[in-house]
């Protein structure tokens, strides 16, 4: 794997504009090996941006970006990507673990034939996602939870210390959105990867995060989900008046335009009945 | 049907068109594979706007007593170039091509109104035909396909990458419009090819059908190629040997068998999705069990 000494990730009064519009400015942030950060936020405000940035496919208007110790350049192995969710077409002719294999060594040029060890390692990738029994399914026939399962064995497959995830969750039930969270949490344990997590629903992984950072009004905050995640900070942060319940250990944002804590529930679902459904008016 | 049928000297006239089944076998090759990305990119439409193109400059060279070869291919890398570099996002792409193509198509009807040869030259060039490919012609179609095959096999893995998956793919460091502009160069040339052989109108019959049949029966990346260029071989050569004994131009035929095929893949796919293609085996249908507090 790979072992980096220092941070995964450092952004130091890093700021991102275009033209006069200023999306985040004196962002600060060390992310160590292993660290699981969410990125939260209502629409608009930057958090794939911030991404892009990482990815190198972006500039910083001002400030330093390095990732393990050097500055992002594009395209680098050590660095995973699940981009938001957008279902395959249904006539792609990839199986899931030719996807995954794309992973691998689809940047490389010309006509090769996969070697025994690639296959293993997709192999491995898949089944560390629970993916096994429809690796040779047709990518654009499984189900959107199948696919993220996938597209998360794909972004793993090539061992990167840092992960990237571009709202992983949105349009899974409840039930995946567990599975695909644990999954994460279980790699940065075992395998020291740093996660840096955009979503706007934050209690499915509201328990294995360690840190958050939160973005709202061209502002933002970084801590625990205990201190960034209460009603005077958001307050703060929106400059409106905003409360933070706790609902039965999950926690809903209320006051806001959108509610980025998590009110988006996947209820349409059959099958969330785990979790009690919650029901929030807008303030 | 006996004047439009008659197979009786049919070894004569295999000898005749040995130039022509070798220049079929060879679109079908390129055809098949060029067809592959054509369908992944959803360029279907780019394909009928060069062979437009292409078709006015094999016509300008018709009526200038230049090469017609030569024409056509720098009438489809034109379009081509104009269509990689001014339309990147798909519907930018289609608005070119729709501007592109009538006006390619006038040019091309304008050439053959001015000029004053043989008709069959002219009809040649919009729906094909049999004998149409003389030795230096067939040259010159080696030496397209020789420059596609070696392209395609440069490009194949990333262009798969960034065409299925582009957002992971550009992620990765790949320099997508630069793929894209370079696939569109030689698909350019891949569809001047099939403006020879099977003339401007039907040439997606070769670059869009065998494909788009393939896709339908397998979703292997390896199998789906190969299937592609038999369906697109098959139809291109059987489409030969069956014009050779009438009157009737190549294209119907060509255009007829790569339909069948394609009905034959639909019905099968239609078959195997409501056999439950894609089935999980039964162990992992469960999900992985996870705990969470």
């Amino acid at each position: 794997m790979t072992t980096v000494s220092g941070p995964a990730l450092s952004l130091r009064d890093a700021r991102m504009s275009f033209g006069d519009r200023v999306l985040w400015s004196g962002l600060d942030l060390e992310l160590q090996p292993g660290e699981f950060l969410a990125v939260l936020g209502p629409n608009g405000v930057g958090k794939s941006t911030l991404l892009k940035a990482v990815l190198g496919q972006l500039p910083l208007a001002a400030g330093q970006l390095l990732v393990g110790g050097r500055p992002p350049g594009r395209g680098s192995a050590t660095v995973g990507y699940v981009p938001q969710q957008k279902s395959m077409d249904a006539a792609t002719p990839l199986r899931a673990r030719d996807l995954v294999a794309l992973g691998l060594d689809g940047h490389r040029w010309g006509v090769r034939r996969r070697s025994a060890e690639a296959r293993r390692r997709v192999d491995e990738a898949l089944e560390a996602v629970g993916a096994t029994g429809y690796a040779d399914a047709p990518i654009g026939l499984l189900s959107g939870g199948e696919q993220q399962r996938v597209r998360i064995a794909q972004a793993l497959a090539t061992d990167p210390a840092l992960l990237l995830c571009d709202e992983p969750l949105l349009s899974l039930d409840l039930r995946h959105q567990r599975a695909v969270s644990a999954m994460i949490d279980r790699r940065r344990r075992e395998h020291d990867t740093a996660v840096v997590f955009v979503t706007h629903e934050i209690n499915p992984v509201l328990d294995l995060v360690d840190r958050v950072l939160y973005i709202a009004g061209g502002r933002h905050r970084v801590g625990t989900p205990a201190d960034v995640l209460t009603s005077a900070t958001l307050s703060e942060l929106y400059r409106t008046p905003v409360d933070v319940l706790d609902v039965r250990g999950r926690i809903v944002v209320v006051g806001t335009q959108e509610e980025p804590g998590g009110c988006e529930h996947h209820e349409q679902h059959g099958d969330t009945s785990a979790e009690p459904a919650t029901s929030v008016r807008r303030g | 049907m006996g004047d439009l049928f008659d197979y009786s000297d049919y070894g004569q006239l295999l000898a005749l068109v040995h130039n022509s089944l070798i220049a079929a076998a060879l679109l079908g090759l390129v055809g098949g594979l060029v067809g592959v990305f054509v369908q992944l990119r959803d360029m279907q439409f780019a394909v009928h706007g060069i062979s437009e193109l292409s078709f006015a400059g094999a016509a300008a060279a018709l009526l200038l007593g230049a090469n017609v070869a030569l024409g056509s291919v720098v009438g489809s890398l034109l379009a081509a170039a104009l269509i990689g570099g001014l339309g990147v996002r798909a519907r930018d792409r289609n608005s070119v091509i729709g501007v592109l193509m009538p006006f390619g198509l006038g040019l091309g009807v304008l050439f053959l109104a001015l000029y004053e040869g043989r008709a069959a030259n002219k009809f040649g060039l919009l729906t094909g035909q049999v004998v149409a490919v003389d030795t230096v012609r067939l040259n010159w179609l080696v030496g397209v396909s020789i420059v596609v095959l070696a392209g395609m096999a440069l490009i194949w893995r990333p262009l798969l990458f960034v065409s299925a998956d582009p957002e992971v793919a550009v992620a990765r460091g790949l320099p997508a419009g630069l793929l894209s502009v370079g696939f569109t160069l030689l698909l350019g040339l891949a569809v001047s090819m099939a403006v020879q052989v099977v003339g401007a109108l039907l040439v997606l019959s070769l670059l869009v059908t065998p494909a788009a049949a393939a896709f339908r029966v397998t979703a292997s990346p390896v199998l789906a190629p190969v299937l592609s260029v038999v369906f697109a071989v098959v139809s291109a050569v059987g489409g030969i040997l069956l014009a050779l004994g009438g009157s009737i131009p190549i294209s119907p035929f060509v255009t007829t068998i790569s339909f069948v095929i394609y009905l034959v893949c639909r019905a099968v796919s239609v078959r195997r999705v409501r056999g439950g293609w894609g089935h999980r085996l039964p162990a992992a249908a469960a999900p992985t069990p996870v705990s969470i507090p």
